[in-house]
């Protein structure tokens, strides 16, 4: 689209292709949707900001120690092996993303994602000290700076000390925070910790104080492939066009529907309220982070001229052309698309609880000589070597017993008892070994065994790892 | 350090680089600005399906900054770091460099504890749990490929945990194998001892020295070639020699293999041991902990 306004037509002109941003000042608005905005705000930000404060079996609960390579969620306690589950979030994040969206848009988008969360409360903090739309659009016009710099700057030292404040609650979900901040007040962090600190509050500050919406139009990948999700009953802002056109400007006491106009007064708070400054009466567009803002501005406009709510409202394309009735709209929602997203989300979910449930404490790994195959000791066996790396995965110590089955006769030598730390790993070597008159009644190559490692006190927790046993020609 | 062989292909790639770098900006430039009719709807031009256009709606404009950024960012990053041909960069940055700074700093963590148990015989050093944990995940990571995991050995390489030795089980001993390897040099001998009988009889008599099954009856003669062609090393008695690394005949340990045949093989060609010597790789310091690891497993 050009972006020019020379009204000499017919002659060409030079235009740069590159849009510069329009400043968007959205107006504050009161509402249902706009309570449930605050609330998601309130809900997320508490859970982001207290988390790596809370203190579990005398340590932090929450705390993902990259350097020691062990993740600490409550009595939960990771290994890099445990790698897997990161993958299993992120499946369960988008397979719900992927349900919300089918069901009613980008829920996720207007009231969680924190690009609009903390666009949300920046831009509160900016009508706090600066003042509400109207009052912001005309101080810019104002030529005199002076005027508008203090205010200016003070929302920017507000700013500025959120995202600090994020910054350092983000570092502090992967050094314990408590030093954390003694070590800011002393001023002694590593490099990196700074580093970390001051980045996420950079982008923090320049996101949600001056990219915004810029974000979600041109950078955000969901917002161009969520129309992938959405079908015609599934549950988006929009203008009810029956309704609301013919648009225009009416006397109170005139007799609008006579004179062909619908119930929009072409106010234009719709727009004014937009966190991403689009015009919802256009229909559904990529913009439309499905916040509901223009619902809220609408309705009350609705009330003052003594008209029916919901102009604009969270209704479905089907709804909107008369296909479904508005109160049937719910039982629309038990579709199959629907239905395959539920019940794949349930499905890896319940695999995923599962296989953590039944996690085993013990990681163990076996890795055999290679260098030597086998070799013959003192005319009585036949002796292969393995070395078994062992992971602790809980938090108590505990004394190991390494047994080793699958051929007739086979001992086990070595390091068979072992104490391993907790959260600790340890290295056992071991030597298995067959009787010669066994090895010598067997086919030559390798064979199938298994090794086992068993906690000392608790029998049943034991791991078993299949290995192989090899006897030279 | 030239990498070049002549100096047009340094000037080639500071060339072809600027030039690449510069033409970006300037296509940049030219390209984000075109004529347009005014009201007229802007598409790329490009018609599917008899009437599907598409629209050229307009990036935003810091989206086209950044791109100047990238620009000037290269410039800075090629004046700064090596990266235009032979030039070094602003910078002096060196891979080599990085890699020295970094060995420096690992030197200043781990440093003073190798220095603490260089301090301490292998013999002490042994007797410390830190040092022995130290030790052997240098053995497992360096040593254990040829005598094992666990030390044991194998064909060829010799079992050290069983305090027996070719060439001396004292911690200096142990040491100085590390440091500056061995060379365990047995000649072929089969010349020196005669015919394949004389071979079979000296071979009986080997077998004999640890009280291994023999021919009784081909002693006497293997004891005369014994003498004749493997005491000056092995020694009369065959108890074999530290010195020269001969091992010792009389005690059922055999580095490769002690069955007739092995032993016929030894002496009819040689055998040629290697241990390298780890200096260079592992330095003093490391090796002094890997002795005190190997002596400890023969000596709990």
């Amino acid at each position: 689209m050009a972006h020019s306004a020379d009204p000499s037509p017919g002659v060409e002109q030079t235009i740069l292709l590159y849009a510069p941003s329009k400043k968007i000042c959205a107006r504050a608005t009161t509402g249902r949707f706009n309570t449930w905005r605050w609330v998601f705000v309130f809900l997320t930000q508490a859970v982001y900001y207290l988390t790596p404060w809370l203190q579990w079996n005398g340590r932090q609960a929450v705390l993902f120690d990259l350097e020691a390579r062990r993740f600490y969620i409550f009595d939960l306690l990771l290994v890099p092996q445990d790698f897997i589950y990161l993958t299993a979030l992120l499946l369960i994040s988008a397979l719900g993303l992927f349900l919300f969206t089918a069901v009613a848009g980008r829920l996720f988008c207007g009231f969680a994602c924190p690009q609009t969360v903390y666009t949300e409360i920046f831009m509160q903090v900016e009508r706090w000290i600066e003042g509400d739309r109207h009052v912001r659009m005309r101080r810019d016009q104002e030529k005199s700076l002076a005027g508008r710099l203090p205010r200016r700057l003070l929302t920017y030292l507000a700013w500025i000390a959120i995202a600090l404040w994020t910054g350092f609650t983000f570092a502090g979900y992967f050094t314990p925070i408590d030093q954390l901040a003694a070590g800011i007040l002393q001023f002694e962090l590593g490099f990196w910790q700074w580093f970390w600190m001051l980045f996420y509050a950079f982008f923090t500050l320049l996101q949600a104080g001056f990219m915004r919406e810029q974000v979600c139009k041109y950078m955000c990948p969901y917002a161009r492939f969520q129309s992938a999700m959405f079908d015609r009953d599934t549950l988006i802002v929009s203008y009810d066009t029956a309704r609301g056109e013919w648009r225009g400007k009416r006397s109170r006491h005139e007799d609008y529907k006579a004179a062909g106009k619908g119930d929009c007064i072409d106010c234009g708070v719709c727009v004014e309220v937009c966190p991403t400054g689009i015009d919802i009466r256009d229909g559904l567009q990529y913009e439309c982070i499905g916040c509901g803002l223009c619902a809220d501005g609408c309705n009350s406009i609705m009330t003052k001229m003594q008209y029916p709510q919901g102009l604009i409202r969270f209704t479905t394309l089907n709804a909107l052309d008369g296909k479904v009735a508005e109160t049937a709209i719910r039982s629309r929602f038990v579709r199959p698309r629907v239905l395959v997203y539920a019940t794949i989300l349930l499905v890896i979910t319940a695999i995923v609880f599962t296989s953590l449930m039944l996690r085993s404490p013990l990681q163990v790994n076996v890795i055999r000589d290679r260098g030597a195959l086998a070799r013959e000791v003192e005319g009585q066996y036949i002796e292969n070597v393995y070395r078994l790396q062992i992971t602790n995965k809980s938090h108590e110590l505990r004394t190991l017993v390494i047994r080793s089955s699958g051929i007739d006769g086979i001992t086990t030598a070595g390091d068979t008892r072992i104490a391993i730390d907790p959260s600790a790993y340890a290295t056992a070597i071991i030597d298995l070994r067959v009787p010669i008159a066994v090895a010598e009644a067997m086919t030559p190559g390798a064979h199938k065994i298994q090794i086992e490692v068993l906690s000392e006190l608790e029998p049943s927790l034991a791991v078993a790892q299949k290995a192989t046993f090899f006897i030279p020609r | 350090m030239a990498d070049f062989v002549s100096d047009f292909w340094n000037l080639y790639v500071i060339v072809l680089t600027l030039g690449s770098v510069i033409a970006c900006a300037v296509f940049l430039y030219f390209l984000s600005r075109k004529k347009v009719k005014p009201g007229a709807v802007q598409t790329t031009g490009h018609t599917w399906d008899e009437d599907l256009a598409e629209f050229d709606n307009p990036l935003p404009r810091w989206w086209m900054m950044l791109f100047y950024i990238t620009v000037v960012f290269s410039l800075v990053y090629l004046a700064l770091f090596p990266g235009l041909g032979n030039l070094q960069g602003a910078l002096g940055w060196s891979s080599t460099g990085q890699y020295d700074r970094e060995v420096a700093k690992a030197e200043q963590t781990y440093g003073p504890l190798y220095k603490k148990f260089a301090a301490l015989s292998v013999e002490e050093a042994a007797k410390d749990p830190a040092a022995l944990a130290i030790g052997q995940r240098i053995f497992v990571n360096n040593c254990a490929q040829c005598h094992g995991t666990d030390g044991r050995g194998a064909k060829g390489f010799p079992n050290l945990a069983d305090n027996h030795w070719t060439w001396g089980g004292d911690g200096l001993a142990i040491k100085t194998s590390i440091l500056q390897g061995r060379m365990g040099m047995m000649p072929p001998m089969a010349a020196a001892v005669g015919n394949e009988a004389d071979v079979e009889a000296l071979a009986n008599y080997v077998l004999s020295l640890s009280g291994s099954p023999h021919d009784t009856s081909k002693v006497a003669l293997g004891k005369e070639k014994f003498a004749a062609a493997c005491a000056a090393c092995h020694g009369a008695e065959g108890l074999g020699n530290p010195m020269l690394g001969a091992p010792n005949l009389t005690n059922k340990i055999w580095i490769y293999g002690g069955s007739l045949a092995g032993i016929k093989e030894t002496i009819t060609n040689g055998r040629q041991g290697v241990m390298p010597a780890w200096q260079n790789i592992l330095g003093e310091e490391r090796s002094h902990l890997v002795a005190a690891y190997v002596h400890s497993l023969s000596n709990k």
